[in-house]
C-alpha cells in the first residue's frame, strides 16, 4: 500500500504544478500570440469577444493560415508604439541605475551593521514591500501634487515662490519606480554582501590597500551576483509598468505597459493589445532567460556547497 | 570592520527615510479632519468613520479576503510540490521548461500575465469573477511560494529523510513526518507572502475580474485616479497597520520557534 502510494507520490509532485503552469501560464501565451494575428472585429469585449476564438489544435493551425499581420503593421506604422517602447526602456534603465545608487549604500550599511540588529534592518526593508504597492504609489501623489508636501516644504524654506509642477512628469514616474522597486535591489545586494568573509577585506588592508581600494577591488566584485540579480528584478518589471505611469505620469509619459492597457480597456482593440504584449515578451525574453540562468546556477552552487 | 561608520549611518538614515517618510506622511494625514489631504487643520477620526460606513469598500474587502485565502492556500500547496520537484529531481524530461515556467512569473511584467489570462479566459468562455481571480492569483503567487520553500529545502539534510525510510517509513510518510515539519517555517512564510501578494494585487486583478468581483485594490485604483482623498488615506493607513502588525507577529512567532529549537 505504502509502496504504491510512494510510486504515485514520486510523480504527483511534478505533475500537478507542471499541469497547472502548462494550462494557466504557457497556454495563455499561445492564445495571445494567436490573437495578435487575428483580425479586429467590432464588439463589446467584456461580454462578446471581438476576435475569433481558437477551438482546439486543428483550428489553431487553420487560423494560423488565415492570420494577418494587421496588428503588427499598426505597431510599425504608428510611431507612438516605437516611442513608447524606447521610452519604457530608457525609464526602466535610468530607474534601475538610481535604485542601485540608493540601494547599494543602504545594503552595505546593513551588512556592516552589528549582527544583532541586522534582522531588524532586514525586516525594515521588507516591510514596505508588504504594505500595498498601490498605497505606496498613492503616497507620492500627495507629496508631489501642486499643494502637496514637497511644494509646501520648498515654499516654506524659501527655495521657491511658485509651486512646481512635479506630478504628471517623467520625474514623478522615475521616483515612483525607484521607490517601489528599491527593496528588490536592496535584498539581493544585501544577501551577497552579507556572505562576504570579513577576512578578505582585512587581508586586502594588511597588504596595503586603502579603504576605497579594498571596497572597489574586493567588496564590489564579490557582491556582483547580488547587483546583477537586483538590476534584473528592478529592470524587467519596471519596463512593463502600467500603474505608476498611469497614476504619477499623466498623459506626457509614454510607457508600453500603459499603452497595452489603453488599447485593451479604452480602445477595445484586443488584437493590437495582444501584438504589443508579444513585442514586449520578445524584448524581455533575453533578460528573463539570463536572470533564470543566474538563479539556477546560484541554486546549484548552494546545493553543492551545502 | 563591523559597526557604524559615518558613511554607514548616513546611508542607512537616508535609505530608510526615503522608504518610510512617504508612508508615514500618509498615515499621519489620515487623522487630518480637513477635506484637503495635505493641509493639516486638526486631529480627527472622521475619515475612518466614513471609510467603515462605505458599503462598496466593505464588499470589496470581503471579495479580496476570500480570494486571497483560497489563492494563498492553493499556491502554497502547489509551490511546495514544485519546490520538492526542483530541489530533488535533478534530471527529468521538461526540466528546463518547468524551471522556466516556475521562475518567469517572478519577473514577468504583470500586464503581460494579465492580458494573457484575460484572453485565455475569454477564449475558453470562462466567465470572469472570483474564480478567475483565484486562478490568476494562484498562478503568479505560486512562483514566490516555490522560491521561498525551495531555499529552505536546499538546506534540509536529506539523510534525515533517508534515516526515517531506513527505519521503515514509506517515502510519503517520511516526507510528511520528517521533511515537512522541518520546512514548516518556510511553508508558513510562503503562505503569508502569497496572501500578501494576492491581497495587494491590482494589475492582474484589473484584467481578470468580472462585474461582481471588484477587489479592494481595484476600487482604490479607480478612486486614486481621480485624485487624493482623505478616505483613501484612512483606508491605506488601516491596511498598513494590519500588515505591519501581521508581519511583526509572524516574526515574533518565528523568533520564539527558533529560540525553542536552539
Amino acid at each position: 500500500m505504502m509502496a504504491r502510494l510512494g510510486g504515485l507520490f514520486k510523480r504527483l509532485p511534478i505533475l500537478i504544478p507542471f499541469l497547472w503552469l502548462l494550462i494557466f501560464f504557457l497556454t495563455p501565451f499561445f492564445i495571445v500570440l494567436q490573437i495578435s494575428f487575428a483580425e479586429f472585429q467590432y464588439g463589446q469585449p467584456p461580454y462578446v469577444p471581438n476576435f475569433r476564438k481558437v477551438a482546439g489544435l486543428g483550428d489553431f493551425i487553420d487560423q494560423l493560415r488565415m492570420m494577418t499581420t494587421y496588428s503588427y503593421s499598426i505597431l510599425l506604422d504608428d510611431s507612438l508604439y516605437w516611442k513608447a517602447f524606447l521610452s519604457s526602456l530608457r525609464i526602466a534603465a535610468v530607474a534601475t541605475f538610481f535604485a542601485l545608487l540608493i540601494g547599494y549604500p543602504l545594503a552595505y550599511g546593513m551588512a556592516r551593521a552589528p549582527r544583532s540588529i541586522q534582522p531588524i534592518l532586514l525586516m525594515a526593508v521588507i516591510l514596505p514591500f508588504w504594505t500595498s504597492y498601490l498605497i505606496r504609489i498613492y503616497a507620492w501623489k500627495a507629496i508631489l501634487q501642486k499643494n502637496g508636501f514637497l511644494n509646501q516644504l520648498l515654499t516654506q524654506i524659501g527655495v521657491i515662490t511658485e509651486p512646481l509642477t512635479l506630478l504628471s512628469t517623467p520625474f514623478a514616474v522615475y521616483l515612483g519606480i525607484i521607490y517601489t522597486y528599491l527593496p528588490f535591489m536592496v535584498l539581493p545586494v544585501y544577501s551577497s554582501l552579507e556572505k562576504i568573509d570579513p577576512s578578505y577585506g582585512e587581508a586586502a588592508r594588511d597588504l596595503g590597500a586603502s579603504g576605497f581600494t579594498t571596497f572597489w577591488r574586493v567588496t564590489v566584485p564579490l557582491s556582483l551576483p547580488g547587483v546583477i540579480a537586483g538590476c534584473f528584478l528592478v529592470f524587467i518589471p519596471a519596463m512593463g509598468e502600467w500603474v505608476i505611469p498611469d497614476l504619477l505620469g499623466g498623459s506626457g509619459t509614454l510607457m508600453i505597459g500603459k499603452q497595452l492597457a489603453t488599447e485593451l480597456f479604452n480602445n477595445n482593440d484586443w488584437p493590437v493589445a495582444a501584438a504589443v504584449a508579444v513585442c514586449m515578451i520578445v524584448v524581455l525574453i533575453l533578460p528573463i532567460v539570463v536572470f533564470q540562468r543566474v538563479q539556477e546556477r546560484d541554486q546549484l552552487r548552494r546545493q553543492e556547497g551545502g | 570592520m563591523r559597526g557604524f561608520s559615518l558613511f554607514n549611518i548616513v546611508a542607512l538614515t537616508f535609505g530608510f527615510a526615503f522608504l518610510y517618510l512617504p508612508i508615514m506622511l500618509l498615515v499621519i494625514y489620515s487623522f487630518n479632519e480637513n477635506d484637503l489631504v495635505t493641509v493639516w487643520t486638526g486631529f480627527s477620526f472622521k475619515w475612518y468613520g466614513e471609510m467603515f460606513a462605505n458599503r462598496g469598500f466593505r464588499e470589496a474587502a470581503w471579495v479580496t479576503i476570500r480570494v486571497a485565502l483560497v489563492s494563498a492556500t492553493v499556491a502554497t500547496v502547489l509551490g511546495t510540490l514544485a519546490a520538492v520537484t526542483l530541489v530533488r529531481a535533478r534530471v527529468f524530461f521538461g526540466r528546463t521548461l518547468f524551471t522556466g515556467m516556475v521562475y518567469t512569473p517572478l519577473v514577468m511584467p504583470e500586464v503581460i500575465t494579465g492580458i494573457s489570462l484575460l484572453l485565455f479566459f475569454v477564449n475558453f468562455d470562462i466567465e470572469r469573477g472570483m474564480g478567475t481571480l483565484m486562478i490568476a492569483h494562484i498562478t503568479f503567487t505560486m512562483a514566490f511560494a516555490t522560491v521561498v520553500i525551495s531555499s529552505r529545502l536546499i538546506d534540509f539534510d536529506m539523510s534525515l529523510e533517508e534515516a526515517a525510510m531506513d527505519l521503515g517509513c514509506g517515502r510519503f510518510e517520511a516526507f510528511l513526518r520528517v521533511t515537512l515539519p522541518n520546512v514548516a517555517p518556510a511553508v508558513a512564510a510562503a503562505w503569508f507572502l502569497s496572501l500578501a501578494l494576492s491581497l495587494d494585487d491590482v494589475v492582474v486583478s484589473q484584467f481578470v475580474n468580472g462585474p461582481g468581483s471588484t477587489t479592494l485594490p481595484i476600487k482604490v485604483l479607480s478612486s486614486v485616479r481621480l485624485g487624493v482623498s482623505p478616505e483613501i488615506n484612512a483606508l491605506s493607513a488601516t491596511l498598513i497597520g494590519m500588515v505591519t502588525s501581521a508581519v511583526i507577529v509572524a516574526t515574533i512567532i518565528q523568533k520564539t520557534r527558533s529560540v525553542r529549537e536552539a
